[in-house]
């Protein structure tokens, strides 16, 4: 990663604009080829820089259901419950934190009743405790990460 | 901020990203049997009603060297959060800012702010910028840094299977003592 894949990074981040030819127009901006831009974006997220490229749709606007679940795991259990969390595709991220509190994943589910269902059938596989933190209100701003 | 059937078939198409091609909004409508006109006057109502949040990029934190990523919980009073929590969603090393129940006898924190640093230690001065935000009205706060990403499939609507991706070795960090608080 150079620093003009840096400045493309935090160009994009603020917005990618919705006009036919897009990449021509952040391209000219920078002063460079159209093509040189698509190439640098498509490395950056073939390395993993970018994790995803693209609009980013508000879950909740889609009519699904969300929460932040937490669970404390035994040390030597806890790669045997990663796999039965992770194991669920209702489960979309899943962190490992250092608290006794060490494993937190976010649901989302196509309707709120399967919310509490797929919490039950995890404790059920895990024989844990599952603590379901749902979002109640959100003081929302951007994240903007300097590249 | 109800959504049609085109509006969620444009969605579907580009939830995991936009074709990187010269004309995106017209390979999108291509695929899916629509004019572009029609692509992109819809991306733009959505846009417009909150179902898209923005157009753009999201790097991976780790990649950019923004190795410490503390979730930062706080026990504020119930009275002032509604007033306290905008102001430290506006902070600039805060990423996100929630308001979540207590559990009674297992979770005293009611506000979530997820600060992201190069180091602990810029995580902690972000940390040290909320207290002083919150002053007296925060009795008590803990931050659980991740060691670990163990997923992370983003959101997909249904009817497609999330790729999970095993859990990053980049994203592995060391064991570290939590800073007591």
């Amino acid at each position: 990663m150079d620093e003009t894949d840096r400045c493309i990074i935090n160009r994009l981040q603020g917005g990618f604009p919705l006009v036919e030819s897009p990449f021509l127009e952040v391209a000219a901006e920078f002063g460079m080829a159209e093509a040189n831009l698509i190439r640098r974006i498509a490395a950056l997220r073939a390395s993993g820089v970018l994790s995803r490229f693209g609009p980013m749709y508000d879950a909740k606007a889609l009519g699904g259901a969300f929460t932040l679940c937490a669970m404390s795991v035994p040390c030597e259990r806890f790669d045997e419950v990663t796999e039965l969390v992770n194991a669920r595709d209702e489960v979309a991220h899943n962190y490992e934190r250092d608290h006794e509190l060490n494993m937190w994943f976010v649901l989302a589910t196509e309707t709120p009743e399967q919310i509490p269902q797929t919490i039950e059938a995890i404790e059920a596989d895990t024989g844990l405790q599952v603590l379901d933190l749902p979002k109640l209100d959100e003081y929302f701003l951007e994240l903007r990460l300097v590249a | 901020m109800s959504i049609d059937s085109t509006d969620r078939a444009i969605i579907e198409a580009t939830q995991c990203g936009l074709p990187l091609t010269p004309q995106p909004y017209h390979a999108i409508a291509l695929r899916l049997e629509l004019t572009i006109e029609e692509v992109m006057a819809r991306l733009q109502a959505m846009q417009e009603r909150g179902v898209i949040r923005r157009i753009g990029a999201v790097p991976n934190h780790y990649k950019l060297g923004y190795s410490a990523n503390g979730m930062s919980v706080w026990d504020v009073d119930d009275e002032r959060i509604g007033d306290l929590g905008p102001k430290i969603g506006a902070l600039d090393c805060v990423s996100h800012c929630y308001r979540r129940p207590r559990i009674e006898g297992r979770w005293r924190f009611n506000l979530f702010a997820m600060v992201h640093g190069r180091t602990k230690d810029e995580v902690a001065r972000g940390v040290a910028r909320i207290a002083d935000v919150l002053g007296p009205f925060a009795y008590a706060h803990d931050v659980l840094f991740s060691r670990r990403i163990l997923k992370k499939t983003g959101l997909r609507l249904s009817g497609r299977d999330p790729r999970s991706s095993p859990s990053d070795p980049d994203a592995s960090r060391p064991a570290s003592r939590r800073p007591t608080t």
